[in-house]
């Protein structure tokens, strides 16, 4: 999918915007292993395996957790979104547009932009972390918001432009690097967590339990400022990390060019080799460090790399970073044009990339990425609630689909009232009811579905 | 050209994973771990290129 735009660099787009998929385009299961496996093995995985150590899981937990979690992750690709996909086969903005209208899109394209640049500075933070092993300067700690010393700043300073300035003008070349380095990446994240087991004198499976719960994922209390994880957190982190592609339906237009709608089965690959085996060898590398040096708590994944695999680990935090956070750049610079469709190309993804640059100064946004993950699902998810609503229940329940499109509204009030009330819902419950933001998801998708109908068919009536 | 290239970015991800097998096994130190992993690194990011574009465009 790459297209040569006027000046001569090429930059990829999404075909067929504001049409069906047509039947020689659509793409074999290889294809989307290769696109999963690739996208979930980011430099933010060497983030969130520490994160779970800090928040003091236990073995049986993390084991356990993750491979239930997955498992539902890609249940939700296989049964929510690749069936709307395959058979709608429309982006998710298109789709949107049609039940929403255009208003409404801007709006959620707006916050989608804006997380997409948080999580964006986030990879760049990780990328900085790499050239602290080279120039001594001081890094974040784990309980760190702001940045903490000049040098930190002038290395996410540089790190960010880079990325920004290739996501504008070289991004099929990074898109080339990511394609080259995804098999060896996934290696390199192995031997991670291979050398971290030996270090740590696990040397044999027989007694890799025993020692992996007294050793790495030890259970017990938290590090200070960190909520405690259980079986549950674990398995509804890993289920909803990527709740905004599936149950949030954006993955409507990755999956649309699916032969058949069982290849999201596909998104296997990324789950087991990104958020289980990436996970669990950073959280090695973690454990590692704190079983050695236990008063150093700050996760940092250029030293931690570095330490078990030398300049080669490096690379490959500096790799993943980069070829993630380009992606995520153009992404949020194509959200953002939507809202200025004059506004050029490059422009638009040269400010985001400053935007991401200046969010990855502050180390928050990493250091509480678990957070940060559920809370980028739970904005997005509504509208994917709405998609499913609209697409599977509305002649049943007595209200017309794709209402915007019907009636030339641009803004669908039962749609844009679905989203707002479930996310007010949602972190009421977080901030008065005491409920961990990774636990409202679910029923705030329930919410929005029930929202959605009532809403529309009184939306609908009222209009005529 | 492009075979050989092909061979040596299989050996390449070999060589990759190998020398943290052999220091779990106790076979190497991790200094050599770290020496080795850079240079089958290297040799990935030299050989795949050759047949992975021309597969690409192909």
């Amino acid at each position: 999918m790459a297209d040569q735009t006027p000046d001569g660099h090429q930059e990829p787009v999404n075909e067929y915007e504001r049409e069906r998929v047509p039947e020689r385009a659509l793409l074999g299961f290889k294809s989307f292993v290769g696109q999963y496996a690739g996208e979930h093995t980011a430099g933010t995985e060497l983030m969130i395996g520490p994160l779970f150590v800090a928040a003091g899981v236990s073995a049986f937990d993390i084991v356990v957790g993750l491979v239930v979690g997955n498992l539902l992750a890609v249940l939700s690709w296989v049964f929510l979104t690749a069936p709307i996909a395959t058979r709608a086969r429309l982006t998710l903005y298109y789709q949107l547009e049609k039940i929403c209208g255009r208003n409404l899109v801007t709006v959620y394209n707006l916050a989608n932009g804006v997380m997409f640049c948080c999580l964006a500075g986030a990879m760049v933070t990780v990328n900085a972390t790499a050239a602290g092993v080279w120039f001594d300067f001081r890094m974040p700690g784990l309980n760190d918001l702001y940045p903490n010393s000049v040098g930190w700043v002038i290395a996410v300073l540089i790190m960010g432009t880079m990325i920004a300035v290739v996501a504008a003008y070289g991004y099929n070349f990074v898109a080339r690097v990511a394609n080259l380095a995804a098999p060896w990446m996934v290696l390199v994240f192995i031997a991670y967590g291979l050398v971290g087991l030996r270090q740590l004198g696990i040397d044999s499976p027989s007694g890799f339990w025993a020692k992996a719960q007294d050793l790495v994922w030890k259970g017990g209390t938290p590090l200070p400022g960190q909520v405690k994880f259980t079986f549950w957190h674990v398995a509804f982190f890993a289920w909803f990390c990527n709740m905004a592609m599936h149950i949030g339906m954006a993955d409507l237009s990755v999956l649309r060019y699916a032969r058949k709608s069982w290849y999201a089965v596909a998104t296997a690959a990324g789950m087991y080799l990104g958020h289980f085996i990436a996970w669990l060898s950073a959280s090695v590398l973690y454990a590692l460090q704190l079983h050695t040096t236990p008063e150093n708590t700050a996760v940092l994944p250029g030293p931690l790399a570095y330490n078990a695999c030398g300049i080669a680990g490096l690379i490959c935090v500096i790799v993943a970073g980069w070829t993630t956070a380009n992606p995520t750049i153009y992404r949020a610079g194509l959200a953002f044009q939507a809202i200025a469709p004059r506004s050029s190309r490059y422009r638009v993804t040269l400010v985001t990339g400053a935007i991401a640059t200046l969010a990855g100064m502050f180390p928050a946004i990493a250091m509480k990425l678990l957070d940060f993950v559920a809370l980028y699902g739970l904005v997005l998810m509504p509208m994917g609630a709405v998609v499913f609503v609209d697409f599977w229940l509305s002649r049943k329940l007595g209200f017309r689909a794709s209402y915007a499109e019907l009636s030339g509204t641009s803004f669908n009030w039962a749609a844009g009232l679905t989203w707002i009330l479930t996310l007010f819902s949602c972190l009421l419950a977080v901030r008065l009811g005491g409920i961990q933001i990774f636990f409202v998801g679910l029923p705030g998708w329930f919410f929005a579905a029930v929202m959605y109908v009532i809403l529309s068919r009184l939306y609908q009536r009222r209009e005529g | 050209m492009r075979t050989l290239a092909r061979i040596v970015s299989v050996l390449s991800l070999v060589g990759t994973i190998t020398p943290a097998v052999l220091f779990v096994a106790s076979r190497i130190d991790l200094a050599q771990v770290k020496l080795w992993m850079l240079v089958w690194t290297v040799a990935w990011f030299v050989a795949t290129p050759i047949w992975m574009d021309r597969q690409a465009k192909g």
